[in-house]
């Protein structure tokens, strides 16, 4: 699976780029994530409780930022495994780019996802469907939670670029 | 008395105790003290294992033992074997990869056991099976089959990935014929690789008594004669005669319970180990990772003809998928079972087939309903197809003018098989009749006064049955003989037990060999019991596969019978005070010729056992015989299919509307047990056609892993089968009898496609043709 999109955000680069690097505001945005946290300068552990179609499973894994180009871009690789639910592995990038006139951050990222074992065989269609749903709903919390706006007054357009 | 003879449909024994829920199969089978295994499985399809830590498991509640590959190694198992030697082109042997029963140091499918937990409770050793910690170091897996022979080696034994690189036929006979050709049709095509799915998933107990040191296992085998042989002689888990094989009530094989597979030998050798009972039965995910997959070709056909059609040549090429290890009788299947049936019904003087086996990171592929047959089958019959609207001649008109016919028999065919009977013509003449296909062009009519696109396929397929001649087996690279025993024993009052080295699954042997024995002897069928699948009670046998059962293990019965009924002779002119020359058989009566004195079969039986009046000083008492009886040559089965579709344009929906088989299987016994082997191959092969797929993504994981994604024929995607018979009687058995089990899949699957590309005006369309591909392939077409 391939998803990349596309989201304005009404603040200032440096400040959305720190709020990408911040584990305490990540595992906030992160659907059904329970751990999230730091073991190295650039790696963090997470568990997260996943329920995608007949399958409920807690993956447990590490994630690693690479390509580290501040403040503008990085990329998070990952993997996780759910025991006999199978595992997931997938990498994220996520590029900043400022509007010149206006304090507003554009940030593009593209997610690309292999599932394998269990999850595989028992749907992966529905995986997919999940993950698609899982990016929506991180990259939309992270922008409500960055912009400090937990009433979702403000319209966030999520622009899919590619979705395959 | 109830004579229930050869040719009627006597309904089948078996089945009041399956519809009442009292059959036996191997998971209603309890054992006292019995444990329960779980098997931990590679959920990556390519990997070195750097570690494996089984304390966790080992120590949670309830666990007994948890066994590991690198126990298997050390108890120096063997190989699970590959039974068929085939030799390359250049003369050498074919490479096989080592098939350990437990992963050792390396994964090459998803789903490969790796170690086995034994508990107390299933529920146990599922649960401590998680806790089995692998550290998996994944390697790029190899998954494609059109591009295997370029990947990084699998194993290093098996060189560029490829087995082997068989040939058979004439190539520059068959290169000159097409390069010369009026005219040449060429086609490339898949045969999608099918998931077997038998009703019941396989399943075994293994019982070691550590007293008498005997092991007897309980498992869903189609062949417990031949698995016996395998696990001792070959992984050698126990000596011959220490082990029994019980297969009971086996609900379904379709070729996937013929093989060794390392979960029951696994089972064997943990029972062995650890001295108790130990039980497992697959969970329906298993079977679709772990139990052997069917098909899976690609290839490429030429077919030379002259300007009227008559065929000149035929040049095949495939790759065939073995998967990551070569299965029990994987080699045989994409040659042996393929290559040798590429003459089909038709006259071509010149053919030549490669196949190169390829192995790849997905379950192992073996033989499944028609083995090979199907394959052959589909691309000759749509080759035909598509050469006939080519060269714009009737399907029906080419077929004619290249049959085999039937004053050409025996027919030597290109392919190395010699065809002892058939009449093509004549099962196709009745097909179109029951077809009306003269009605056809009106149907189309009124179908698209409808809106509808209605279409029409022929498939004249055959298939080499009855395996198999032992010596021609053995030249071929077959580790064992294909003969078969049976055993008739009359009890002395009068009544019959039959003991045959075939297994039945489904096949209704327990009513078909009853009807043949009965009729011998003439008495009822209720009167004969058949005893089949305990290597404790019976011969070796070689059991139940590739249509076999009737035409060899009913020979062998059938030559038993004779035997029974030479003694009952000589027993009657003892008591009739007659020559033995002057004793006629039938009816169930032994009579002295031209007189009114005999003696019923029941009073020789009794005679027999209590020989108060017997010929004791030149006859031991007693009437029991038995019979190995080894095949002449293969058999021939052969008919003609016609498939109607309707195909609704908006969505590309397929719809059976009528389907017509006419099969010549020889001698019939019972006539509704063959419709029914029919109807249940013809589904199966419209569920090739139309909905079935394997897929494995490209790191190997099987995506189809459930009904969610493996779509399964159903009662609303077939039509009501119009099946018909002609007979040709096989020459060379004593039954005259071809078999009928495989049929169905064999002959359906083109003549369905066929109708499909026919509906939509263009050539070709690839299985399975879901509404999806039919709807692309008309908006390609143009014609939505």
């Amino acid at each position: 699976m391939e998803l990349s999109q596309r989201v304005e955000i009404p603040l200032g680069l440096v400040q959305v780029w720190q709020s990408l690097n911040d584990p305490v505001i990540l595992k906030q945005c992160l659907p059904g994530c329970e751990v999230f946290e730091p073991i190295g300068d650039s790696e963090f552990n997470f568990t997260l409780l996943a329920k995608v179609g007949p399958v409920k499973a807690r993956f447990k894994g590490e994630i690693k930022l690479v390509d580290v180009n501040p403040p503008s871009s990085y990329t998070l690789t990952g993997a996780g495994k759910g025991g006999v639910a199978g595992f997931v592995k997938g990498f994220a990038t996520v590029r900043l780019e400022e509007k010149t006139e206006e304090t507003v951050t554009v940030m593009t990222y593209s997610v690309k996802a292999n599932v394998g074992g269990k999850l595989a065989q028992l749907g992966a269609r529905l995986v997919f469907g999940a993950a698609r749903k899982m990016a929506n709903e991180f990259f939309t919390n992270f922008v409500r939670v960055i912009c400090n706006d937990p009433d979702g007054k403000l319209e966030i357009k999520l622009e899919t670029v590619k979705d395959v | 008395m109830v004579q229930q003879s050869i040719g009627e449909r006597v309904l089948r024994k078996e089945d009041l105790r399956f519809i009442t829920g009292k059959g036996n199969y191997t998971d209603d089978i309890n054992l006292p003290g019995q444990a329960y295994a779980c098997f931990v499985r590679s959920p990556v399809a390519h990997a070195s294992i750097n570690s494996l830590d089984i304390s966790a498991a080992a120590g949670a509640d309830g666990v007994i033992a948890v066994l590991t590959g690198q126990q298997v190694a050390e108890d120096n198992l063997g190989s699970l074997p590959c039974g068929w030697m085939v030799h390359s082109k250049d003369g050498s042997e074919m490479k096989q990869p080592f098939h350990p029963v437990l992963a050792t140091d390396k994964i090459n499918y998803v789903g490969e056991p790796v170690a086995v937990v034994v508990a107390e409770t299933y529920l146990a050793a599922k649960n401590a099976s998680e806790l089995v910690e692998v550290d998996y170091e994944e390697i790029e897996a190899v998954v494609d089959i059109s591009s295997a022979q370029s990947a990084a080696d699998i194993y290093p034994e098996v060189p560029g990935n490829t087995v082997y690189q068989w040939e058979l036929g004439e190539k520059a006979d068959t290169e000159k014929a097409i390069s010369q050709a009026a005219h040449v049709t060429r086609i490339s095509l898949t045969n999608n690789r099918l998931i077997p799915n038998a009703i019941e998933p396989r399943a075994a107990i293994a019982d070691y008594n550590t007293g008498t040191q005997d092991l007897t296992l309980y498992t869903t085998s189609q062949n417990p004669g031949l698995a016996r042989l395998i696990l001792t002689a070959f992984v050698q888990i126990a000596p011959e005669h220490k082990l029994r094989i019980i297969a009971p009530d086996v609900g379904g094989g379709f070729g996937s319970k013929i093989f060794v597979y390392s979960e029951e030998t696994a089972l064997a050798w943990a029972s062995m180990k650890l001295g108790i009972p130990i039980k497992w039965t697959a969970e329906r995910s298993e079977s679709f990772l772990a139990d052997a997959h069917g098909r899976d070709h690609v290839t490429e056909v030429e077919l030379a003809m002259d300007d009227e059609g008559h065929f000149l040549g035929l040049h095949v090429k495939t790759i065939a998928n073995m998967g990551a290890y070569l299965s029990t009788f994987a080699s045989a299947v994409p040659t042996y079972l393929y290559g040798t049936l590429l003459a089909g019904q038709y006259k071509t003087p010149n053919i030549y087939v490669e196949v190169d086996a390829v192995v790849t990171n997905t379950a192992p592929v073996d033989a499944y309903r028609g083995a090979g047959r199907p394959e052959a089958a589909y691309l000759l019959e749509r080759i035909v197809e598509i050469a006939a609207r080519e060269m714009n001649l009737d399907p029906v008109e080419i077929r004619r003018r290249n049959f085999i016919q039937p004053a050409d028999f025996p027919y030597q065919t290109p392919v190395a098989l010699e065809y002892d009977s058939g009449d093509y013509e004549a099962s196709l003449n009745k097909a179109l009749e029951m077809a009306d296909y003269a009605g056809f062009a009106e149907r189309k009519e009124e179908a698209a006064s409808r809106g509808n696109k209605r279409g029409i396929g022929f498939s004249c397929y055959i298939e080499a049955c009855g395996l198999a001649p032992s010596q021609v087996a053995g030249s071929l690279g077959a580790g064992v003989g294909l003969w078969e025993s049976g055993e008739v024993r009359v009890n002395p009052t009068g009544t019959v037990t039959v003991l045959t080295g075939s297994h039945s699954h489904g096949q209704g042997h327990e009513t078909t060999f009853a009807q043949l024995v009965a009729s011998k002897f003439g008495i009822s069928v209720d009167d004969v019991e058949v005893v089949h699948g305990d290597t404790g009670k019976l011969d070796f046998g070689m059991g139940t596969y590739g249509s076999r059962s009737l035409a060899v293990g009913g020979s062998a019965l059938s030559k038993a019978a004779d035997k029974v009924i030479a003694k009952g002779k000589k027993i009657a002119a003892h008591m009739l005070e007659s020559d033995v020359e002057n004793i006629d058989f039938e009816d169930g009566e032994f009579k002295v010729r031209e007189s009114n004195q005999s003696k019923t079969f029941q009073e020789i039986a009794f005679a027999a056992y209590v020989p108060h009046d017997y010929p004791l000083e030149e006859l031991e008492p007693g009437l029991s015989e038995k019979a190995f009886y080894d095949p002449e040559n293969f058999t021939f089965p052969a008919g003609a299919h016609i498939c109607e579709v309707e195909i609704d344009p908006d969505t590309g929906v397929v719809d059976i509307v009528k389907f017509t088989a006419v099969d010549d299987f020889g001698t019939i016994i019972n006539p509704m047990i063959v419709e029914g082997q029919v109807h249940g191959g013809i589904a199966q092969g419209i569920g090739q056609a139309l909905l079935e797929q394997c897929v494995y993504d490209e790191t190997g994981q099987l995506l189809t892993g459930s009904y969610m994604d493996y779509c399964m024929p159903r009662a609303d995607d077939l039509p009501n089968f119009d099946v018909g018979m002609t007979c040709t009687p096989c020459t060379h058995n004593p039954v005259g009898a071809k078999g009928c089990g495989e049929a169905g899949a064999i002959g359906s699957p083109p003549a369905v496609i066929n109708a499909i590309t026919d509906a939509l005006g263009v050539m070709e369309i690839e299985m399975p043709a879901t509404s999806e591909r039919v709807w692309r392939a008309m908006q390609q077409a143009g014609g939505a």
